[in-house]
């Protein structure tokens, strides 16, 4: 198949034919089970850290194979995508959950804590979201308060990937209330530390065999030395982890929207209505060309972004936003679109199409709605031609 | 521990074509891979070195010098050592032969392995006649069929597996098996595998440095004569119904069986 060239390196290539062939032979023959039995992929990502593709984005110090070049990580986020996003969510919250020791921790706590998150021994998770918290951060009721050597945590957390699956949480909680965002700090806290207990796993519409729980904190003491940076530096943690996890959004976006393609081109020239396959129609053809014009677009926009990231850009939300918010509308557009080609076999769940469907929605809404990455694109373009004027 | 695995470069095709005129396989445009048996005996290696810590795996395959790609498969899967057969002594081997040139060179491994293990069979020739070819050479107990093996103390407990039941067989080390493909489910290489299978350089071993018989290899040496190999004549006729209620059809079918008294 003709390819656009993206200067893959040769790692970035390895990487897109291991995770290709992985989630052919592994992950597609149980996507559907997974799904409707709302299973986590335990085995799948153990068999991943075998083959030393959990620590994509985890400094060789720290036990991984990050060298500077992020495209390895994010096409190994596609590739899995590309055949199912509950598993690949799974993935690649992981890496969400480790950014903020990445970016803000201490080398005592790396050390301690990425090397098993690189070898897959061990997953983590991502722990800001509340029941009056979403988009919102100000909105924050869990606590920490200083006692001692350690920090009494008290509250809940809501919808949080890999919650219960997880051994290591970074943890976001009010220590300063007077502070506002200024008076968040986050919190390294391990899976079986008393007073850290969980509550149901979400039913969700998509993302199935991903695993979505309540964190709940009641006087749970978390020792100081788990306190990522100073305390009140916490928000900061968040928003840089989100500047450099939405491209992973944008991959798992364009994934899933070329898995879409593929179902619905490979159907198209099969099926056949008035002695033709529908293909031959032109009303369907040019629906597929705008698909594939669309996912191309949005691989393009995300590798950039990337590039961009690695390259050392200072300020990128702008760009994070944009690849996140064009990357999942596309997602939306292309699923959608494949139900339709499908026609009544893509409403079936004899099918791979209506999944993605469900599986694209979430793509508009974590990690920062939609809404949200268009206020920080309007933001810095207000900013940047402010400065532009003067 | 030491284990010796067998591997073998074949076509990636079950359906193996052969040239009508010459005879022989049909191996233009048909990609190469590890025989898929012989995945199954290196993935029971692997397992039993996770389990028995220690333990090394030695890879040994014979064949022409692109046949190294299935050593670097092995070691990105996790071998620790390969050995390559590759002389033009070797060319023509039959199943004998082959095996002649397999057994001397493990003969010469130090250390001598606890285990030689094989796929059942490979998936061009079919014959099934190498692995307890060398172990005959070797002079070693042979299970062939094995899908499950424990290991303690000088002793492996081998499960066998037949069309018709399961057999559990306890054996003295060291020992030969042939893997079916029931054992396991092979594993993928790793990245770093693959990078250390990359780098890695293999050097041929040739007949004279594994002190082989010149009369016992290659086509010379081989009894196997071949008379005539040729595809089966694809299944024609056959009686086909479709797109009419399944019960109608399934009167026609059982109507077609009771005219030729077959129920």
């Amino acid at each position: 198949m003709a390819e656009l060239n993206y200067g893959l390196s040769e790692l970035a290539q390895e990487i897109r034919s291991m995770m290709r062939e992985f989630a052919q032979t592994r992950v597609k023959p149980v996507r559907a089970e997974l799904d409707e039995n709302g299973q986590f992929p335990t085995e799948i990502l153990r068999e991943m850290g075998k083959m030393d593709l959990m620590g994509l984005y985890i400094p060789v110090e720290y036990g991984g194979t990050f060298e500077g070049d992020s495209l390895p990580n994010l096409i190994a986020v596609e590739e899995l995508s590309r055949v199912c996003i509950g598993v690949s969510v799974s993935y690649a919250a992981t890496g969400l959950g480790a950014d903020p020791i990445l970016i803000g921790g201490n080398d005592d706590q790396k050390k301690k804590y990425l090397p098993p998150l690189a070898s897959g021994e061990k997953l983590a998770a991502y722990a800001l979201t509340e029941p009056n918290a979403g988009s919102d951060v100000s909105g924050m009721r869990t606590t920490a308060v200083k006692k001692g050597d350690t920090y009494i945590l008290n509250g809940t957390k809501q919808w949080i990937t890999n919650g219960g699956e997880a051994d290591i949480y970074t943890v976001f909680a009010v220590t300063d209330k007077a502070r506002g965002a200024r008076g968040v700090s986050a919190f390294i806290v391990e899976k079986g530390t008393p007073g850290f207990s969980f509550g149901k796993k979400e039913n969700k519409l998509g993302i199935r065999a991903s695993a979505t729980r309540e964190l709940i904190f009641e006087d749970c003491a978390v020792p100081a030395e788990n306190l990522i940076g100073r305390e009140g530096t916490g928000f900061i943690w968040a928003m840089k982890t989100f500047d450099v996890s939405r491209p992973g959004i944008a991959a798992q976006a364009v994934g899933l929207a070329q898995g879409a393609l593929d179902e619905a081109v490979t159907y198209a020239k099969v099926r056949e209505q008035f002695g033709r396959p529908i293909i031959a129609n032109q009303g369907l053809s040019w629906m597929l060309a705008d698909m594939a014009t669309q996912v191309e677009a949005a691989r393009a926009l995300t590798y950039a972004v990337v590039r961009t990231i690695d390259s050392g850009a200072k300020d990128y939300s702008k760009f994070s936003a944009m690849c996140k918010v064009y990357a999942s509308d596309v997602a939306m557009q292309v699923t959608t679109d494949a139900v339709q080609v499908l026609g009544g076999y893509g409403y079936m769940k004899e099918y791979p199409v209506e999944k993605m469907m469900r599986d694209a929605k979430i793509l508009q809404i974590y990690e920062g709605t939609n809404q949200i990455q268009r206020d920080i694109i309007g933001l810095a373009l207000n900013k940047e031609y402010a400065a532009a004027a003067r | 521990m030491h284990i010796v695995v067998c591997v073998k470069q074949v076509p990636n095709t079950t359906q193996v074509r052969i040239d009508p005129e010459t005879h022989t396989l049909v191996r233009d445009g048909v990609e190469s891979v590890m025989n898929p048996f012989d995945e199954n005996a290196l993935e029971m290696a692997l397992q039993l070195k996770e389990k028995h810590p220690g333990t090394q795996v030695t890879a040994l395959t014979m064949g022409p010098p692109q046949a190294e790609a299935v050593l670097k498969e092995a070691v990105g899967r996790g071998a620790d050592q390969v050995m390559l057969l590759c002389d033009q002594a070797f060319a023509g081997s039959d199943t004998w032969a082959t095996s002649y040139a397999l057994s001397r060179a493990i003969s010469q491994m130090a250390p001598p392995p606890d285990l030689v293990l094989f796929g059942k069979q490979a998936i061009d020739g079919d014959t099934a006649q190498v692995g307890p070819g060398v172990a005959d050479w070797l002079n070693l107990p042979c299970i062939t069929y094995a899908y499950g093996i424990e290991i303690d103390g000088g002793m492996a407990t081998v499960q066998r597996s037949f069309e018709d039941g399961y057999e559990t067989l306890e054996v003295a080390l060291p020992c030969a098996l042939t893997v079916v493909k029931e054992a396991n489910v092979p594993r993928m290489a790793s990245l770093r595998g693959k990078m250390a299978a990359r780098k890695l350089t293999i050097e041929p071993t040739t007949a004279a440095a594994i002190g082989a018989d010149p009369d016992k290899i290659g086509l010379a040496a081989s009894p196997t004569r071949v008379m005539k190999i040729f595809s089966p004549p694809p299944k024609t006729g056959g009686v086909m119904w479709q797109g009419e209620e399944p019960a109608a059809m399934a009167r026609k079918l059982v109507e077609a069986l009771r005219e030729r008294q077959l129920i």
